[in-house]
């Protein structure tokens, strides 16, 4: 996760991640079974999934190219597109929405000008809906990468943000 | 030795860790060493207390008294009035705790008691240390069945304990295990779904990260029962606290021994490994989820052939919620009888239920099966926030029914509520107050399933883009009379015709909806 935030400059330091790639995926080799938690470990380390890191995954693993674009595409984890340094995820499950989180939502969309599953012009921050986290107790929440917020009021959105450069 | 007169239990789930639990933990630890007192009070970590939204809550024993709310700021007058002066601090003493009836007699609060099965351990043990839940009676259950049942009667004693699946559907859970002893195989799979994507649901979670252990002696008597040696733990990829304590509890298993060859000097050998989901609510159904096991997208099978005949690799394999396990190793140590005194007849033993939206008191309960729903919602749930009515409910996630208050009296079963053609499922209730426009609800639960279905099959693929557009219509008013019919029209041939529960469970929410709120929606159409 800090090699995630740990990158200024994408273009270079991609191509510098492809050996640790290969280090984290040893222990799958041959085996199309434990596609998932290789693709797990190669969205951690680039933050998505590039296509290069795809096919080495697909050729170390031994699944086609078509397999692992199909299971990409299938769960909404993961992502083919750069992302913001940090996630911001809404949540729209139900507990949340009788709560209000629709408004949650449309003020991070008005704040940092963009919609949702779109990512600031500086990569600062993407922004996604998720389906319920489990934190229903604390309705509306929102996730900003691992860290979970509860009883998020519109007008403290961006006071929550500052936190994350 | 040391002899420790307090001892306080802080809440670390990943509610209260967001409230600072940590930060007043080290408070707490660096407060009582000032006043020497760090030799007689002892502050342990343990999972969810059960009560949720409250900032950091923590319990100090023996005298039972739970803190709510208390900030970094609170620890110093906290330990000097209790702790130092034995003068309890009224003004964060939390009144509304629940009590519970089978692990201790404390009387903490106004509420009713809960018999606690599942949850027994959950906010009493340091959920991290194997030694805690085995001197908390941990483990037993398995060796008295390694050293004195045979799988047979491991099997026979569940299907007589009448334990139902706690996953949604509620199938007997002794039938499955029947199903899955009787097949031949030499290689057999357990499997624990804890999947739990029903939006409103979070008591697998808190089960997980507050008594890991007690799932892992669940499975290991499912892989004794049914012939097994090798078990997965399939879970939320967005359930970080909880796979870490999993694989922790697994860890530690291994070094006690309790996992691997020769489990307890008997022949018995069982093992766990930790599998994480990617984000899809469709992988909660068990062919999917076995299709994602295997590394492939999370697309239903078709049944039959059922798991239990040809599941994880084509092997039998036996599928269980969290749930449904952890009552298990409760079971097989006292007794199918012991088991058939909480709850009713047809449907016996206690369920966990979250129990959310516009009450006071939100957060997670266990009570009897055949409590009326009024009695959760009233009593456990602290009636409804801010003096307002109670409209409505939606039970069981967004699979669930929408029900409005001449159902409070309904005794909640798995039988008795399909009667009522309503449904317990993951056991989520949310509470919806007299502002809540039920249109736009039902709106929100359609765009779930839209964005939810997998796409593998038509009638749930274009049916739930057709419902959501026809919802959206509705909700700004410009649908007419005649989409109310359309909207049941199209669930009732999802129900007939989708491959899975996912398309064919969305006819619940929208005709109970209409059914119970039908005014609301002829409101808005002409």
């Amino acid at each position: 996760m800090e090699l995630e935030h740990a990158c200024q400059c994408a273009q270079i330091n991609e191509e510098e991640l492809y050996p640790k790639l290969e280090e984290l995926i040893e222990q799958h080799k041959g085996k199309p079974t434990e596609l998932i938690m290789a693709l797990h470990k190669a969205q951690n380390l680039f933050g998505y999934l590039p296509k290069k890191a795809q096919e080495i995954i697909s050729e170390r693993l031994n699944v086609p190219m078509s397999t692992v674009c199909g299971v990409i595409s299938f769960y909404s984890f993961f992502s083919t597109v750069p992302k913001g340094r940090h996630s911001i995820r809404v949540c729209l499950g139900t507990a949340c929405y009788v709560r209000g989180s629709q408004h949650t939502l449309e003020r991070v969309e008005k704040e940092l000008n963009i919609k949702v599953g779109g990512t600031t012009e500086d990569r600062r921050f993407s922004l996604d809906v998720v389906r319920c986290i489990g934190a229903c107790g604390l309705a509306p929440a929102m996730l900003v990468d691992n860290d979970v917020y509860g009883r998020v009021k519109s007008t403290k959105i961006m006071d929550i943000l500052k936190n994350y450069e | 030795m040391n002899i420790v007169r307090n001892h306080i239990l802080i809440s670390i789930d990943a509610g209260t860790i967001m409230a600072g639990a940590k930060a007043v933990e080290d408070a707490l630890i660096k407060e009582l060493t000032k006043y020497g007192l760090d030799k007689e009070v002892s502050v342990l970590e343990t999972g969810s207390l059960g009560i949720t939204g409250r900032g950091v809550v923590l319990v100090v024993y023996p005298e039972g008294i739970y803190y709510a709310n208390v900030t970094v700021r609170d620890v110093p007058e906290l330990v000097e009035e209790h702790l130092l002066k034995g003068r309890p601090l009224k003004r964060l003493i939390l009144t509304e705790a629940p009590k519970r009836t089978i692990v201790t007699k404390e009387k903490t609060g106004l509420l009713k008691e809960q018999p606690r099965i599942v949850l027994r351990n959950c906010g009493f043990i340091n959920p991290e240390n194997i030694d805690e839940y085995i001197a908390a009676g941990g483990y037993e259950a398995i060796a008295k069945a390694l050293h004195g049942m045979t799988p047979e009667d491991v099997v026979n004693e569940v299907k007589a304990s009448g334990l139902m699946g706690r996953g949604g559907a509620g199938f007997p859970t002794g039938l499955k295990w029947e199903f899955a002893i009787k097949t031949p195989g030499e290689e057999k799979f357990v499997i624990c779904n804890a999947d739990e994507g029903e939006p409103g649901t979070f008591k697998d979670r808190l089960i997980l990260e507050g008594d890991p252990h007690k799932l892992i002696e669940g499975m290991l008597l499912a892989g004794y029962a049914i012939g097994a040696q090798t078990g997965f733990v399939y879970i939320r990829g967005e359930y970080g606290l909880s796979i870490e304590r999993i694989e922790k509890a697994i860890a530690d298993a291994r070094t006690y021994g309790l996992l691997g060859k020769n489990i307890l000097d008997s022949n018995f050998r069982f093992d766990i490994f930790v599998k994480k989901g990617a984000g899809a609510y469709i992988c909660g159904e068990e062919t999917a989820l076995i299709e994602s096991l295997e590394g492939k997208r999370g697309h239903p099978r078709n049944k039959p052939p059922f798991p239990i005949n040809a599941g994880l690799w084509g092997k039998p394999t036996l599928v269980n919620n969290v749930e449904t396990l952890a009552n298990i190793p409760e079971i097989i140590k006292n007794g199918a009888e012991w088991y058939r005194g909480y709850g009713t007849d047809k449907c016996p033993g206690t369920k966990v239920y979250t129990i959310l939206g516009h009450v006071q008191t939100p957060g997670l309960i266990e009570a009897e099966m055949g409590t009326t729903l009024k009695e959760i919602i009233f009593e456990y749930g602290g009636g409804i926030k801010d003096g307002k009515a109670f409209k409505g409910a939606l039970i069981g996630g967004a699979a669930g029914a929408f029900i409005s208050s001449e159902m409070l009296d309904v005794k909640m079963d798995f039988v008795n509520l399909r009667e009522y053609a309503a449904a317990l499922g993951s056991g989520a209730i949310l509470v919806m107050n007299e502002d809540t426009d039920m249109v736009d609800m039902l709106k929100n639960v359609l765009h779930f399933f839209k964005h939810e279905s997998c796409g593998h099959c038509v009638p749930c693929r274009l049916g739930t883009a057709k419902l959501v557009e026809i919802i959206d219509n509705i909700a700004v008013s410009k649908g007419k009379k005649e989409d109310l019919d359309s909207l049941l029209e199209i669930t009732q041939a999802m129900k007939s015709a989708s491959f899975c529960p996912l398309g064919q469970s969305v006819s619940l929410p929208v005709s109970s909806a209409l059914k119970y709120f039908r005014d609301e929606f002829m409101a808005r159409v002409s």
